[in-house]
């Protein structure tokens, strides 16, 4: 039924091939323009970001030299960095950039399922990134009540941008969860229904499970974000007290009564932690293809890779609470959620190995996308270990709320994450525009991210030991700190402003490859995938000319024994797939 | 190849910093050495996970990196190797799991025979409150916390009769005695954190959370607050000090009682006046103040306020500092008011005095000085007008030259360094919003517009 | 949150029973001559009806986390049970009416029978809008006797609750419209699936309706 439904599209899609420019790249219902309109915000807020990081980072490693943070605007960069980093560039990025991109030429579609409301789930979301970014500009400005947006402080006065700020980021978050509604169940149906002839769900790339799996999680968490948002609003504008306890705040009773701050910890942890998986598990999934296409070998354990982003994302709901171990919840809760939190990382684990293992007897090829796909598995074990002290919850006593924790998350859900970002876009960058990068410039582009970011977090992690808390916008004299952990901060700052410097390599990149870059090969990586097997390149509108692919095997045949070319495509059947020289080595 | 010598190098890197970096946890005060040990086990642990899995990723890039005409094996899984790696990590998670759990299980139960204090928090400060004789907390509610009454006692209950109020961000507790701090925040959530005990835990407002520790050693021990609460967030410290238990002893005898300090006689003002002539002397017969003499305006000024500066310059907290050349001369001058109800039959005289606006004489760029005074608006009110519960005095339509001198005093650390001054430490940290002479005239100058 | 954990848990279970199923025993590296066309879809079903259940998954998410926060809200101090309007039970006999018209209509519009499907569909749209007044009406009365947003929290959830829920059904409400008016255009064939997909959508905010009466006026 399925497959007659998108067959019968066919003849659809090719007669309302878009032709003037506004049909075709603004309001274009091609999920390849349209992952390109997602690709392309969530990179420019994701530079705000960036910029708000530095920001930061001057004032902490070095503190009153910059008469343009204070405090309040300080609080406010916090803020907005981790809401739009975590959400509106890692989330809108993965899932409405490479889930875009990817699912449908990967699964062999023509397109989504539903092309009108992919292009409304763009227009929505860049609506929900106005919203955002007007939130700077009100009076009070953003808000800066941090990411987790705690309620009694996130509204109350006392906090900056209590006045429109948090009222703005509320409902920004609100419009974002509408637009990545649509665009899941857009995911979600063209994974299930769309898929080519022969494409079973065993035989889909890796990336598509992540980010398949992604968008499940996603689904199902963002309701409790959206839950929490809306019944905040309520109690900021209307005054109930879902939230907010009987408070005296600045000596005056703001007419709150027996609300529960911890209950909104809950909902948006219940949100919170799905979202790290949110991010991750298309993370896993794209650099196992990387891992896998530049190494020539088959990824190593498919069906355990698969199970375990399964495992990963069905343990990633009952593991939430391990970020309120001292948040007064009962503390009897500690035990369980400890224990949850450890047993993810079996499944975690699992991954590394195979990814490691992948490697193992390959024939790497140390290409731009690879560097940054090994640069991922060092920093994500090193994040994932970090995570072992932290979801313990006795080691969580003391590195709470302090700068192990940043160092953490940044290193597991910042860093790692980004660096798949990037190698992804350098390994799909011939088939999205059809012309080379310069692989020099690429190079350099690695090694200042890869050794500035571990520069910035190794380090940040003592200072977290030593005490030294987040979010603090400066120490002043304390008795319990050296003053070298001063000079650590100075140092991280420097490490901080190099890394953002070195993004510059890359714009300079996707500058020079787009004005003169030599013309991409249709398959410059001898990849098997069917993205890199269609007619055209980049691929037009419709994806595959005339006829659907048929897929006839999975996406890892790479360096088959008994066969010529190191690689097969899945759509080339197997009677037909060149016979070599090695088939006779076999007997 | 450089590839795997860059990760080789970080292992041998990081293993290297981690063993001989100065930044390392704090000494231990506290009975949770358990804490350090499974600290000590997770770093063993992971530490052996992430040698041997890069050095593993480096010697793969170096043996099986591209060779023209080599080609990969070819080997979708291997079950055995998978269920070994699994049954591994698991056993390895379990060892650092095991030793978390027995910790975490002695941190929930608390040992009859602690001592409890009850540790309140604010925007942006630390209050205690100790049971007194009969072991037992008085009842309290938000809806009661008025400027009279901070901690909202229920002045029916008498359990609370006795319980010892203090109103300074100091707590003291004995030495080798397991404590319970119960938690409790009259706003917005908060977190009690002190480094060297190693334990931690956030205060809700609408219920009461805790914590305990047996402190092993003496000292001063400080508080930070690590639970994100607004603009001052940062500046909200406090401190336990450990004592001897006899020292701890002769100090809460030394304490006032909640039913005490609520039957202290108000200030005499008739008898404050005549003290008050000591100070008229360069204050002014009206309190007005006279820059000649770098005498600030006293009236109008929060008799809270007065009184606190008063005691700090009698205990040393305030003018001690070698640069504080009118701080020095002003602490003689308290000296001479002999004891508490001195002080308060001064500043009851004071409050009798007319309160007309300072003179302005500094001048500046006022819409630059409305910018920067956002920040001090949170603490110091919109009109300038003081907020007690914020500990905040009055601002506006006092000395304009004083406020510009003693801002630049905090942020010099003239004033506010004495580590028991914990408002002149938050104001060291604030007054950084007007970094130079320029930029604090223009805040004056705005003042003097409120 | 045991009970948004308990109806999570079911749908993943359910999700993940599908999965199992599909890869159980395959062996992907194993390539196929000719590979079977009918093995994507998780039950036979067009995309439309896969996007409508994975909404009405997100959804149910939605109001299984209000009624967790609901939950824990009310065992806090302050919570003094609400009376509720016996209005309601007559907007729930209206809300069960228009499902069961829908689902004659549906059932009308299965077998060819043209002539119903505007009266079934005008019938059901009218009863929906009638659930909506009789709630609004609850809305009023409830705030007659001085039951505010803000008198307390059972009071604020009633209000918060019944509000989704009804916004939920004028979402249903916009795609019944566009389908009504398709069908009195005489465009039977194209309504057939929306009339489908309408009756799942009323069957689903029926049974989150009576989910959450049920709940309001058991505590």
């Amino acid at each position: 039924m399925g497959y007659v439904a998108i067959a019968d599209r066919d003849h659809e899609i090719e007669h309302h091939d878009p032709q003037t420019f506004i049909s075709k790249y603004v309001w274009s219902q091609d999920h390849k323009v349209i992952a390109i309109q997602y690709g392309c915000t969530a990179i420019f807020v994701g530079l705000i970001a960036l910029c708000l990081s530095a920001m930061m980072r001057l004032q902490l490693g070095f503190p009153d030299s910059f008469s343009f943070i204070n405090p309040e605007n300080y609080y406010q960069f916090v803020t907005m960095h981790g809401m739009i980093m975590v959400i509106y560039l890692l989330t809108a990025l993965f899932l409405g950039g490479f889930g875009n991109y990817l699912i449908p030429l990967m699964v062999g579609s023509r397109d989504m399922v539903f092309p009108y409301l992919n292009m409304l789930s763009y227009w929505v979301y860049l609506l929900s990134v106005i919203i955002l970014l007007i939130s700077f500009f009100v009076p009070g400005g953003a808000t800066g009540a941090g990411w987790t947006l705690y309620p009694p402080q996130a509204i109350m006065a006392g906090t900056p941008g209590t006045e429109w700020g948090i009222i703005l980021m509320l409902a920004s978050l609100g419009v974002f969860i509408v637009a990545f509604t649509m665009g899941g169940l857009n995911y979600i149906t063209t994974v299930l229904q769309a898929r080519c002839r022969g494409m079973t769900l065993m035989r889909m790339p890796l990336s598509v499970w992540g980010i398949f799996i992604a968008t499940i999680l996603g689904l199902l968490a963002f309701p409790a974000l959206l839950v929490s948002a809306i019944m905040m609003l309520f109690d900021k504008t209307l005054h109930t007290s879902f939230f907010m306890p009987a408070i005296s705040s600045a000596g005056m009773d703001p007419g709150y009564t027996g609300g529960s701050p911890i209950l909104f910890q809950h909902l948006f942890w219940f949100f919170g932690h799905p979202e790290v998986y949110i991010v991750a598990l298309p993370a896993f999934g794209i650099v196992s293809d990387l891992l896998s296409t530049h190494a020539r070998k088959n990824i190593f354990g498919y069906r355990m890779m698969v199970w375990a982003i399964i495992a990963i994302g069905g343990l990633s709901f009952i593991v939430w609470a391990h970020h309120m171990y001292v948040s007064g919840m009962n503390p009897y809760f500690g035990f369980f959620f400890a224990t949850t939190t450890l047993i993810i990382a079996v499944p975690t684990a699992i991954k590394v190995y195979n990814w490691v293992l992948t490697l193992w007897e390959g024939n790497i090829h140390l290409r731009v996308p690879m560097l940054f796909s090994i640069g991922f598995i060092f920093t994500f074990l090193h994040g994932g270990l970090t995570g072992l002290f932290l979801g313990n919850v006795t080691i969580d006593l003391p590195l709470s709320d302090t700068y192990f924790v940043v160092a953490h998350f940044h290193m597991v859900m910042g860093v790692s994450p980004i660096l798949v970002v990037f190698g992804a876009i350098y390994h799909w960058w011939p088939k999205i525009t059809g012309k080379m990068y310069n692989e020099t410039l690429g190079k350099w582009h690695f090694w200042m991210t890869f050794l500035g970011t571990y520069a910035i977090y190794l380090p940040m992690h003592y200072l977290g030991f030593q005490g030294v808390p987040r979010r603090y916008f400066a120490m002043g004299n304390t008795d319990f700190l050296p003053a070298s952990a001063q000079d650590l901060n100075a140092a991280i700052t420097v490490s901080a402003l190099f890394v953002a410097a070195a993004q510059i390599l890359f714009f300079v990149n996707v500058i020079w490859s787009l004005k003169k870059g030599p013309k991409a090969d249709p398959n410059p990586w001898d990849a098997t995938s069917l993205e890199w097997q269609t007619p055209d390149t980049p691929p037009k509108h419709g994806n595959w000319g005339h006829d659907l692919p048929t897929c006839h095997r999975w996406a890892y045949d790479y360096s088959v024994p008994g066969y010529a070319d190191d690689f097969i495509p899945q759509n080339v059947p197997p009677d037909i797939a060149p016979v070599g020289r090695d088939h006779e080595e076999d007997h | 190849m450089p590839l795997a010598v860059v990760l080789i190098l970080l292992v041998v890197g990081s293993v290297v910093f981690h063993l001989l970096s100065p930044w390392t946890f704090t000494e231990l005060a506290s009975n949770w050495g358990l804490i350090d040990f499974t600290i000590d086990v997770t770093f063993w642990v992971t530490g052996t996970v992430f040698v041997l899995v890069n050095l593993f990723l480096a010697y793969c890039i170096i043996k099986f990196r591209y060779k023209k005409g080599a080609r990969a094996t070819y080997e979708p899984e291997n079950k055995k190797l998978e269920t070994w790696l699994t049954a591994i990590t698991a056993v390895g998670v379990a060892a650092m799991l095991a030793p978390g759990l027995f910790v975490w299980a002695s941190f929930v139960n608390v040992p009859e025979d602690a001592i409890e204090v009850e540790a309140v928090g604010q925007q942006w400060h630390w209050t205690f409150r100790y049971p007194g004789d009969d072991g037992k907390f008085g009842e309290v509610d938000a809806e009661r916390i008025t400027d009279e009454n901070p901690f909202g006692m229920d002045p029916d209950d008498p359990n609370g009769q006795d319980d010892i109020l203090v109103y300074s961000a100091e707590a003291h507790v004995p030495l080798d005695t397991p404590v319970k701090f119960l938690l409790r925040s009259k706003d917005v959530l908060h977190d009690f954190a002190v480094a060297q005990f190693r334990v931690k835990m956030d205060l809700v407002p609408g219920m009461e959370t805790f914590l305990w520790l047996t402190p092993t050693k003496l000292g001063r021990f400080e508080i930070l607050c690590e639970e994100l609460c607004g603009i001052a967030h940062h500046t909200m410290r406090g401190a336990v000090v450990v004592d001897e238990p006899e020292d701890y002893a002769s100090w809460i005898a030394k304490q006032s009682t909640w039913a005490q300090d609520s039957m202290k006689a108000a200030g005499n003002a008739q008898v404050g006046a005549a003290q008050f002539a000591v100070c008229a002397a360069c204050h002014g017969q009206q309190g007005e103040g006279m820059q000649a003499l770098n005498a600030p305006k006293l009236a109008g000024q929060s008799s809270w306020y007065l009184k606190r500066q008063l005691q700090n310059y009698k205990s040393g907290t305030r003018g001690a500092h070698a640069d504080d050349v009118f701080g020095k001369q002003m602490a003689p001058m308290a000296a001479t008011l002999v004891n508490d109800a001195a002080i308060d039959n001064v500043i009851a005289h004071i409050e009798t005095l007319p309160d007309n606006p300072a003179p302005s004489t500094v001048a500046g760029d006022v819409g630059n000085g409305e910018k920067l005074y956002r920040v001090c608006s949170y603490c110091h009110g919109a009109d300038g007008q003081g907020i007690r519960a914020m500990n905040a005095p009055r601002a506006a339509g006092m000395s304009d030259w004083y406020l510009a001198r003693q801002l630049e005093n905090f942020r010099e650390g003239i004033r506010g360094s004495h580590l028991s001054d914990y408002y002149g430490f938050q104001m060291g940290l604030m007054a950084s919003v007007a970094r130079d002479e320029k930029a604090i005239n223009d805040l004056v100058a705005y003042i003097n517009t409120l | 949150m045991e009970i948004g954990l308990i109806v999570l848990a079911t749908m993943l279970a359910a999700l993940l029973g599908w999965i199992l199923r599909q890869s159980f025993n395959t062996q992907p590296w194993v390539a196929e001559v000719t590979p079977d066309a009918d093995h994507q879809a998780p039950f036979n079903a067009g995309p439309k009806l896969v996007a409508l259940t994975t909404l009405l998954a997100v959804i149910t998410s939605f109001f299984a986390l209000i009624l967790s926060a609901y939950s824990l809200r009310m065992d806090l101090g302050d919570w003094v049970p609400l009376t509720e309007p016996q209005l309601l039970w007559v907007n729930t006999g209206a809300l069960v009416l228009a499902s069961a018209t829908l689902q004659w209509t549906r059932n009308k519009a299965m077998r060819r029978d043209a002539s119903s499907l505007v009266p079934g569909l005008l019938l059901t749209g009218l009863l929906t809008v009638g659930f909506l007044v009789g709630q609004l009406i609850a809305w009023q009365q409830l705030t007659a006797t001085g039951h505010y947003l803000t008198s307390n929290p059972s009071a604020a959830f009633f209000y918060l609750l019944t509000g989704l829920h009804g916004l939920h059904i004028l979402g249903g409400l916009y795609v019944w419209a566009r389908a009504t008016t398709k069908a009195m255009g005489g465009d039977n064939d194209a309504v057939r699936q929306s009339v489908e997909l309408c009756t799942i959508y009323w069957h689903f905010l029926l049974l989150v309706w009576l989910v959450l009466f049920g709940l309001m006026i058991s505590t």
